[in-house]
């Protein structure tokens, strides 16, 4: 059965953007991952045009993360201060995100940008993964024990200014840290279609110190606004929000992440991060395949009016 | 909707009344030439995958007929990708003023043997008499090479037809065509030419429009979100948060 997406101005099979939705459901249930970073790319496979399917993966990100933070808000694992900082970094980042999007749009560089951006981006995320993964895979095998790097280690990152103190995180360390973290992933989310987790998370863990618990929920609070924010630049300045489609995407994600986490809890979680990293090293391998290969076509139009 | 066929045949069956009573009459005047389509609209909506529109007409005195379809005029801009330190990036680019966004052309035999290639130049019949007005700040690059890329681009876009369709006479009089509209196909007012060609001059021209337009809900969606932009991004983003809130709900009941 085939819709007409009216913003996207193509018609799609309705049945293959909700299995879209639903495979990278069921994946984002399984891994705990948003999943935007695959969204994007397989829509824009599929043929929706890379504006359009940037901006909608947004949109659909607002809904998995609103979903996904209830559980970690009645818990207590959303550390508000943190939230609001990273927050204020991440709108002027995907401000200026949308911004730029529009001005590569215009020198018909965008295509080229959102791909590099997913080549390197997925590369370094997925191999980091994959590495330390099969680590913790061998490292379970041969003994228990495992050794742990030092928490408090002084570095240049103590000497900033404006240090402020959160509490929920136990940390005490200058507030420009995470505005910059907050800034560079809305940029992410603006370019690229994602949330901006996979590169959010290790930078929470590793960069601010923060404690694990409270990272996914911390992340995913950020998240919800700031794609929110991009939904709403996309929709102002280039209208290629298409709602329609975001819908399908939800209504297969929503269905895909309850067996996908349902299947999740069965596997190891050393296990589940060797696969998640192999999977986002082939999504990444495809796209560098794509601009490396010649094209079969090397000339390609657009509508000059924009 | 009355089908087209049914149109067709009483259409036909005035035409050869009219045939039938005037034709002994000879009128040296213009050559008589009547044509219609089954449906002056073509109308986008949410289950649109592509249509066909029927094209039918008479002439009174045997000739060779050509019918062209073109959409609205566009600005075009043609990129060339190179290969830039192992990747391959758009670099050169030309850009194009009135291409139309949808062009097809019939005839009931090849056009070149119909008419003369000064009279298809001089009305701009079919695709390679279809003047693009390069716009390029660039003067170095290679125009034709970037017009065929454009027209091959369209092509295989299926907005551009790769061969005049056939046009076919039911008796000497009678014709009939089907204008193939794909999914993709852009909205706005199109014209459709009719020639009548007979030894190699143009006898008759007959001029009608065809509306391609959005209508339904993605029309409504479409015009709210370019009319009222920001409403349209908060009512986006207030969908999402609704739905991720009910997602939340119903996967904490199991």
């Amino acid at each position: 059965m085939q819709i007409y997406l009216p913003i996207a101005e193509i018609s799609v099979n309705i049945f293959l953007i909700l299995g879209l939705g639903g495979g990278v459901g069921f994946l984002s249930g399984l891994f705990g991952v948003g999943g935007g970073f695959l969204i994007t790319p397989l829509l824009i496979f599929y043929g929706i045009p890379p504006a359009v399917s940037v901006a909608t993966a947004a949109n659909q990100i607002v809904a998995s993360s609103v979903s996904g933070v209830f559980a970690h808000w009645r818990r207590g694992n959303v550390d508000l201060k943190m939230g609001l900082v990273l927050l204020a970094g991440g709108i002027v980042g995907s401000t200026v995100g949308v911004w730029v999007f529009a001005w590569l749009r215009s020198l018909g560089q965008i295509d080229l940008v959102i791909s590099l951006c997913y080549v390197i981006f997925l590369g370094i995320i997925g191999g980091m993964m994959l590495l330390e993964a099969t680590r913790a895979i061998f490292r379970t095998r041969r003994k228990g024990a495992i050794r742990r790097s030092k928490k408090h280690q002084h570095s240049f990152i103590h000497g900033l200014p404006l240090k402020m103190r959160f509490y929920r995180s136990g940390l005490y360390i200058s507030a420009l840290l995470p505005l910059a973290v907050g800034f560079f992933v809305g940029m992410l989310t603006a370019l690229m279609g994602v949330g901006g987790g996979f590169v959010m998370v290790p930078a929470m863990i590793y960069l601010l110190g923060m404690p694990t618990g409270v990272v996914i929920g911390t992340s995913l609070f950020q998240i919800i606004f700031v794609t929110a924010n991009v939904t709403f630049l996309q929709s102002v300045q280039t209208q290629t929000v298409d709602v329609a489609l975001a819908i399908l995407l939800l209504i297969g994600g929503v269905i895909g992440a309850q067996f996908g986490a349902q299947f999740g809890a069965r596997l190891k979680a050393e296990h589940l991060r060797a696969l998640l990293g192999l999977l986002v090293l082939s999504v990444c391998l495809k796209l560098l395949f794509d601009l490396v290969i010649e094209p079969s076509e090397l000339y390609s139009i657009m509508p000059g009016d924009l | 909707m009355t089908s087209p066929v049914r149109i067709f045949m009483s259409f036909c069956m005035t035409v050869l009344t009219f045939v039938a009573v005037e034709s002994p009459i000879k009128r040296a005047s213009a050559d008589p030439l009547v044509v219609d389509l089954s449906n002056h609209l073509v109308a986008i909506t949410t289950g649109f995958t592509g249509t066909d529109v029927l094209l039918f007409g008479a002439v009174q005195h045997e000739g060779d007929v050509i019918v062209t379809v073109r959409g609205p005029d566009q600005d075009m801009v043609v990129r060339r990708k190179e290969r830039k330190v192992g990747i391959w990036v758009n670099a050169e680019s030309a850009r194009y003023k009135n291409v139309p966004a949808y062009y097809a052309s019939a005839s009931n035999r090849p056009m070149d043997i119909i008419a003369p290639q000064s009279i298809l130049q001089d009305y701009r019949i079919g695709l390679e008499n279809q003047r693009f007005i390069a716009t390029s700040d660039n003067p170095d690059t290679d125009q034709e090479v970037y017009r065929a890329a454009l027209v091959r681009n369209m092509q295989n876009a299926g907005l551009f037809n790769r061969r005049p369709a056939k046009i076919s006479f039911l008796s000497n009089q009678l014709f009939r065509t089907d204008i193939h509209f794909p999914a993709n196909t852009p909205t706005g007012t199109y014209t459709i030419n009719v020639y009548l060609i007979r030894d190699g001059r143009i006898a008759s021209v007959k001029t009608t429009p065809l509306v391609v337009s959005k209508t339904g809900i993605s029309a409504e969606v479409y015009e709210f979100a370019h009319r009222y932009s920001a409403l349209y991004g908060i009512i986006a983003v207030i969908i999402a948060v609704v739905a991720g809130w009910i997602a939340s709900v119903a996967f904490r009941k199991r």
